[in-house]
């Protein structure tokens, strides 16, 4: 029935009925956007993955890169170690977040202050703070020296070069991005839900637990998505202050081992294309755990 | 049961302003009571005040013999109902009424009862497993209501409830709250700045200007009997005037008179001041001959069904509001005239028109 009407309405109706649907001349708008995104990343995914498909050792076959990553203990460890370091980076990075958003998510004196001294870690480099860390939390740096003056220690602690050394630089990265987006959407939840849960009888855990948590919580999940692909593509940091040949040698440092030491690139790509399978699954999880929770507005009523 | 809450010099200060200032009021149980006022006049802060939402700056509030301005707000046990209707967008209906009721530990199968007799109450059982989003503002409303009387307060607390519905849902609501104080027999505070939804709602108006009370009384009192301009603005006088008083009263009337015309009026003045507001209410201001002649030329008609909403200017510019079934139209020349029983003479302040709507 639809085909026979479509026959006999004119140019013009088809169009409008087009555009109810969304469909105008406007989408032509997003014609720049689109060609940068087939540009810049359909493009390069695409070569990487035919390139990882195609292994430079004869006789390894398509899947070739893949099973020699993966039989080889060294290589497919990178996967753990990586998730070793991104997933309680995320976790603390979100998690310390939220009770200090929670207790500035009014307005008063002095929050602009605040709110600034917590964000300019993001505008250091890796690098800047790679340095800083090495300083302060070095075996001669002033963390341990004090520690040692005071008696406390022994002997100084080791907490670069390493594994945690590598966890500091990405919470110190991580947390003003993570502290940044929950406040606002921390903002954004109406004041006086909480006045009304306090007026029957919420106390304050209960008004924090009962409508500020789960009204959070999407955004809460959006917050970890992002944080965890910072802190997964780690590079700098787990080289400058980490182990890179041993506890912190993630993904992203073998990537660049296969192609710019050992000059495989279809290896490298392979790697490449691990990683970012390993970051699909765990973004996944995290979004599908959000479209469970409570989706709509963080208002009540009007208003 | 049904206790009586006194409030005994109830001041909140913001800064260097005083936003409520000494505020005594008792409140009886089962007794409903308008805050009214313009904005800014202190009734939202009395209301806060009341709720536990903020902090004193000075006085106290009994509830019987218990001193509770210290309480927080969770301990207080009073129902509240925000302008904005704050219903928690994750809850379905039945968890947003259910909610003060768990919070308090009543148990499972009592707290069900007594959430789905409410939810009859308030015509709310068809949309029980909705979300606050998928709601009108009336069902919203409803909804907001039904969640603080759920818990049977001893105080419900209503913020400018109505202010956010259209004008017939207004109405509704306006019959539906009235109804279910007689139902319930809540005590309730109710904030609002429309006069007539304070006249036909409460038992008792509390009528607030600078964080000051101006005049406490039941409707039937302040309507007729307004103390001052300022509570005349309020009650339906519209013709606020500036005039100036003549020497000498008699019978409790006084002659007044402004540039171009002289009224008799009841004599309302605390001294004798000369420098008065005449009030008149628009339906007491007629076409046509009798006392207190005014000559004026009509400017606008407003249809309003049974009658008409006339505002007609004098000739030295004096604009005067009045209702009458006569068919006006604007340039008409007409003669007003007023009974001086009905035109009350008021000592002038500097702000007494503000009370005006």
């Amino acid at each position: 029935m639809a085909a026979t009407e479509t026959l006999r309405v004119s140019a013009p109706t088809r169009r409008s009925r087009l555009a109810e649907r969304g469909v105008d001349r406007t989408l032509l708008l997003l014609a720049p956007a689109v060609v940068l995104l087939l540009a810049m990343f359909a493009y390069p995914f695409l070569y990487g993955l035919q390139l990882s498909l195609r292994p430079q050792e004869v006789g390894g076959g398509l899947l070739g890169n893949y099973r020699a990553f993966f039989s080889d203990s060294f290589e497919s460890g990178t996967i753990l170690k990586t998730l070793k370091l991104a997933v309680p980076a995320t976790a603390i990075n979100v998690l310390a977040s939220i009770p200090i958003a929670y207790y500035m998510r009014g307005t008063f004196r002095g929050k602009r202050l605040l709110t600034a001294i917590l964000v300019v870690p993001v505008t250091l480099g890796t690098v800047l703070v790679a340095e800083g860390l090495l300083r302060y939390l070095g075996p001669r740096g002033w963390f341990n020296r004090t520690l040692l003056e005071i008696g406390i220690l022994d002997e100084p602690l080791r907490l670069v070069h390493n594994y945690w050394g590598v966890l500091f630089s990405l919470v110190i990265t991580g947390f003003p991005f993570a502290f940044l987006l929950i406040l606002s959407y921390m903002s954004g939840i109406d004041p006086t839900l909480e006045r009304a849960a306090a007026t029957l009888g919420a106390g304050p855990w209960q008004r924090f637990r009962r409508i500020i948590l789960p009204l959070l919580a999407p955004g809460l999940a959006t917050t970890a998505v992002l944080c965890f692909v910072l802190a997964f593509a780690v590079f700098p940091s787990a080289s400058l202050v980490g182990e890179p040949s041993g506890s912190t040698r993630v993904l992203s440092i073998a990537a660049y081992h296969a192609a710019f030491e050992d000059y495989d690139y279809s290896m490298g790509s392979a790697i490449a294309m691990i990683m970012g399978a390993v970051e699909l699954a765990v973004i996944a999880l995290l979004l599908g755990a959000r479209s469970r929770l409570y989706k709509g507005p963080s208002t009540g009523g009007k208003g | 049961m049904v206790g009586e809450l006194r409030l005994d010099g109830v001041t909140r200060r913001f800064g260097d302003q005083v936003a409520l200032d000494g505020f005594d009021l008792v409140i009886r149980g089962g007794e409903f009571i308008a805050l009214l006022g313009p904005s800014g006049c202190g009734k939202t802060t009395a209301l806060n005040c009341l709720a536990g939402l903020l902090p004193l700056s000075g006085g106290s509030i009994w509830l019987d013999d218990e001193r509770i301005d210290g309480l927080p707000p969770e301990r207080r046990g009073f129902g509240m109902v925000f302008q904005n209707y704050a219903l928690f967008p994750h809850l379905s209906v039945r968890r947003n009424v259910a909610f003060g009721l768990a919070m308090h530990g009543v148990a499972k199968r009592e707290a069900s009862e007594r959430v789905e007799q409410v939810l009859d109450l308030v015509g709310l059982q068809p949309h029980a497993e909705k979300y606050p989003a998928q709601l009108s503002g009336g069902q919203q409303q409803r909804v907001a209501i039904a969640r603080a009387v759920v818990m049977e307060p001893s105080l419900l607390l209503m913020d400018e409830p109505l202010s956010n519905l259209d004008a017939k849902l207004r109405l509704e609501m306006r019959t539906e709250i009235r109804r279910l104080h007689q139902q319930l027999g809540l005590t309730t505070v109710y904030v609002t700045h429309d006069q007539e939804e304070a006249l036909s709602l409460a038992d008792r108006l509390v009528l607030l200007r600078d964080g000051v009370v101006e005049q406490v009384g039941p409707p039937e009192e302040l309507y007729p009997q307004p103390a001052s301009a300022y509570v005349a603005g309020f009650m339906g006088y519209r013709n606020l005037l500036e005039m100036e008083a003549s020497n000498g009263a008699t019978d409790g009337q006084v002659t007044v008179g402004a540039e171009g015309f002289e009224l008799r009026g009841t004599d309302r003045r605390d001294g004798g001041g000369r420098h008065v507001i005449c009030a008149i209410r628009p339906e007491d201001l007629r076409p046509g001959e009798g006392p207190n002649p005014i000559d004026a030329r009509v400017v606008v008609v407003e249809y309003r069904g049974q009658e008409l909403a006339v505002e007609a200017m004098t000739e030295q510019g004096t604009a005067l509001h009045l209702l009458t079934t006569e068919r006006l139209v604007p340039g008409d020349a007409v003669m007003l005239s007023a009974d001086p029983e009905r035109v009350l003479v008021f000592d002038a302040e500097e702000e007494a028109r503000d009370g005006g709507d």
